[in-house]
């Protein structure tokens, strides 16, 4: 059996440091299997959060040498152990404690998002008709299990702070479900554009290259929702027209 | 109060913020009360995510042949008829409304071929009934109830974990809880309180649970003194995955073996055609052939035997491994792969019908399931047991305390089957939600007992408090309690090993007196587990008591020293309750009687 050294932080908002623990390594274990041996060993009072050890609640964001990635979907076998794993907390976020952070603003930024709004049903018993294809569309954004990696690195909230003025890649995704979705006939463009800040995002694709669920953010969400909110605010002609009137 | 106690003022506080939860929390705020609603995770982290076959509903989109009926029956004969048959009956007539609001709520279902909800087979419905959402519905689903609820004007109370229930004279008046952050402690006050906490899947060591099924709502229900019913009835899932050890225990869906995947043993054989029960022969395919036929849709073809409930394969699994037959890592083998040899485009098609399922192998095993059979293994997955309600207004004995979903018992009698999960928590949320409403409105505000709440402050406390030295470590605690249920009150059960797991568990509850933890309240684990410690071994005493006294196998339950199903047996619950010198008591409640259309139903079925 081999062992291998995790450099976990400790601490609060206050401040904290990185502590090295040293614990065993058997075939297949993921950081966070390392993480509760840890705990059971020799730091039972080390905060994380898990639930479902699978990939699909989203609880164990953190950042691994780096990273951000779900602890529980990150195997050691991919990692150089004969070097300290560092394990931190999502930095965009304030600390709570050691690896669990603040991720309350998410819980908020959505519900200023207006809510799916139906058109009137299809049929007569109360029940729509969908192809399976407009549903697909959306299915892909519906994949999303709220683990907030992709507002950890947009660089928006990370670097710049802009919490106020922008709701990062997780909530445009979600704007994005319900635009494309087939039955939604609510209008959010405007809020999009003057409250939710899509303007901030650069289309640096930092958000989709750490999604765990593998959802094309930047291309299949973001750029969709930026060419309608520039068709509807920012039309060439309409610019062209103003230019010419001046 | 002479403690410095945050107090919050609800109508309706809901525990749990799972499917059930959710869904009685919207439903009691659409009557206009105020509802709290509490939960140990944040929200949209509760094990509803893990679901991933479908909720079943007898929508008929696929097979016209269905209706509530038939539901009805699937349902009692899956739960051996220990069901209460007017809970299966509600469940089978109110699921297809459920799931239809969910899509007005911005569900998005997989669709037929005219644009309708799809639904797919699983394991004894007769019909495909499962609507879904290629294999992670439960997240559509949670997702569903968290957006919609979000906006309903519920207080919610994210990462939360409630200590006791606070009752003025009879009734439930309100909750001791403390946050998980800064360990603070604090009291809801309610008029109604609906337990939806889920299960209990940490009492085992191999569990598709995550750390916060401990039995809270079963344990705080029991201590308030509600009776806990069906606790030996506990559902091993067939196919949990069983290598590399880390990810033992974590579910691999039915709906594998609903889209022709076929399990097997080391020798290629497909064991499960070997052993078909009576009840269930003229409903199974006798070919490999027509089991396939079944699973592409042939309204001719009887289902594979993959398909028949999940006790009976669980225990044909299990028949297997300890037979010599096993897969290398004592598993078996569930083989999708197969199908290549009867679809082109079979990559694909695993791909887009079970896409968390490859995704998961692939991450956490590096096994691609379209070329490669995986190994899977029975884990704990369901408690069909649980707190005995009503089955109209889910309320308890104890007035005012309501329970809705897993952690609530009657629906699923002595074996669940796949896809009844996730209609049961919006079918019984639902009415959780809107009895606890009404019953809100009818009372006046109770007090709180606050000796109650000093004393268990106190307790609460204690592990801080205690010496290091000679001090217990509450993972170990915790950890010894789950190898002990796994070896001694696991799948396959005997007398003489779960008295010796009675006694493991005297000293397992001496061992959580002393448990000592370090650090201090603020967001430890160590403390979290040490006061989870008190429900899971409730209810781990309960289900070995009801165990060691069912002298028969049935459903979920299976006696090596009692190997045939007892007419005897058939006739009642076991209901276990807290006796007045705070022992556990265990006593035999007749069945609920049957309707004459319940009979009948039931009858033409057969």
């Amino acid at each position: 059996m081999t062992n291998a050294t995790f450099r976990i932080w400790r601490g609060d908002a206050k401040g904290g440091e990185a502590r090295d623990y040293v614990t065993d390594v058997t075939e297949g274990m993921v950081v966070l299997d390392a993480v509760h041996q840890i705990q059971a060993e020799s730091a039972p009072d080390l905060a994380a959060r898990w639930n479902c050890k699978a990939g699909k609640c989203g609880s164990c964001s953190a950042e691994i040498n780096g990273a951000p990635r779900l602890m529980c979907m990150t195997r050691l076998e991919e990692l150089p152990l004969d070097e300290p794993v560092t394990i931190q907390p999502m930095k965009a976020f304030p600390s709570i404690r050691d690896l669990v952070s603040d991720v309350s603003w998410n819980f908020a930024v959505k519900k200023r998002i207006k809510k799916f709004t139906p058109r009137p049903p299809d049929a007569a018993d109360g029940t729509w008709r969908m192809a399976q294809v407009d549903v697909d569309r959306v299915q892909e954004f519906r994949k999303c299990i709220e683990c907030f990696l992709c507002q950890d690195v947009c660089h928006v909230l990370r670097e710049h702070s802009k919490h106020d003025e922008f709701i990062g890649p997780r909530f445009l995704v979600y704007a994005a479900a319900l635009e494309m979705h087939p039955l939604d006939v609510a209008d959010r463009l405007g809020d999009l554009k003057d409250d939710m800040g899509i303007g901030y995002c650069n289309i640096t694709k930092c958000c989709t290259k750490v999604c765990p669920e593998n959802i094309t953010i930047t291309d299949n969400a973001i750029i969709p929702l930026k060419e309608r909110v520039v068709d509807r605010f920012y039309d060439p002609v309409h610019a062209l027209v103003r230019l010419f009137k001046r | 109060m002479s403690l410095d106690l945050q107090t919050f003022e609800h109508d309706v506080l809901v525990i749990g913020a799972g499917g059930a939860g959710l869904r009685a929390a919207i439903e009691a705020a659409s009557t206009g009360v105020r509802v709290g609603l509490l939960c140990k995770s944040l929200l949209g982290k509760a094990h509803t995510v893990m679901a991933e076959g479908g909720v079943a509903a007898s929508l008929a989109n696929v097979d016209d042949r269905d209706n509530w009926r038939v539901h009805f029956s699937d349902t009692m004969r899956g739960g051996q008829y220990l069901n209460n048959p007017r809970m299966a009956e509600l469940h089978a007539q109110e699921a297809p409304a459920r799931v239809r609001e969910l899509e007005a709520w911005g569900a998005l279902f997989d669709r037929t071929h005219d644009g309708r909800i799809l639904q797919r087979n699983f394991g004894g419905h007769r019909y495909p009934r499962l609507a879904h959402v290629g294999d992670r519905t439960g997240l559509e689903m949670i997702r569903t109830l968290q957006d919609h609820g979000i906006h309903a004007g519920i207080d919610v109370h994210m990462e939360c974990t409630v200590l006791e229930l606070l009752k003025d004279g009879e009734r439930v008046t309100g909750v001791l809880a403390y946050d998980r952050e800064h360990g603070r402690f604090r009291v809801h006050r309610a008029r109604a309180i609906v337990l939806a906490t889920g299960g209990i899947g940490r009492a085992y060591k191999i569990t598709s649970n995550s750390w916060e099924y401990t039995g809270d709502g079963q344990g705080l229900a029991y201590r308030a003194g509600a009776d806990l019913m069906d606790m030996e009835f506990v559902q091993f899932h067939p196919t949990g995955m069983v290598w590399p050890p880390s990810v033992r225990g974590i579910l691999v869906t039915e709906g594998v073996r609903g889209e022709g995947g076929v399990l097997k043993n080391k020798e290629g054989r497909r064991f499960m055609f070997d052993d078909i029960p009576d009840n269930y022969k003229n409903q199974t395919a006798d070919n490999e052939e027509e089991g396939w036929r079944y699973t592409q849709g042939d309204k001719e073809a009887r289902r594979p035997p993959e398909l028949l409930t999940r006790d009976h394969v669980a225990r044909c699994i299990n028949r297997e491994v300890k037979a010599g037959r096993g897969s290398p890592h004592g598993g078996v083998f569930l083989d999708i792969a197969w199908i290549k040899e009867k679809l082109p485009n079979s990559v694909e098609h695993i791909k887009k019908k079970l896409p968390s399922m490859y995704h998961q192998f692939h991450q956490l095993a590096g096994l691609d399931i379209t070329t490669t059979p995986m190994e899977v293994g029975p884990t704990t997955h369901y408690m069909m047991g649980g707190i005995r309600v009503e089955a109209d207004t889910q309320m308890s004995r104890v007035p005012g305390l309501f329970a809705a979903g897993e952690c609530a018992a009657g629906l699923h009698g002595a074996n669940r089957l796949g896809g009844n999960s996730l209609s049961d928590l919006l079918v019984f949320g639902k009415r959780a939600g809107e009895h606890a409403a009404k019953f809100a409105k009818q009372q006046k505000g109770g007090s709180i007992d606050e000796a109650h709440v000093e004393t268990s402050v106190k307790r609460a406390l204690e592990p801080f408090e205690r010496p290091t030295s000679g001090g217990e470590n509450p993972y170990a605690v915790q950890h010894d309690l789950q190898e002990m249920m796994q070896d001694l009150v696991g799948i396959v059960r005997t007398e003489e090993e779960m008295r010796k797991a009675l006694e493991g568990l005297a000293k397992l509850e001496d061992r959580a007196r002393r448990v000592h933890v370090d650090g201090n309240r603020e967001f430890n684990p160590g403390w979290h587990t040490a006061l989870d410690l008190e429900n899971l071994l409730t209810v781990s005493r309960a289900i070995a008591m009801s165990a060691i006294e069912r002298k028969e196998s049935r459903g979920a339950h299976f006696r090596e020293d009692f190997q045939a199903k007892s007419d005897a047996f058939s006739k009642f619950n076991h209901v276990v309750r807290r006796g007045s010198d705070g022992s556990m008591q265990l006593a035999r409640e007749p069945l609920p009687p049957q309707s004459d259309e319940h009979k009948q139903i039931i009858a033409e079925m057969k």
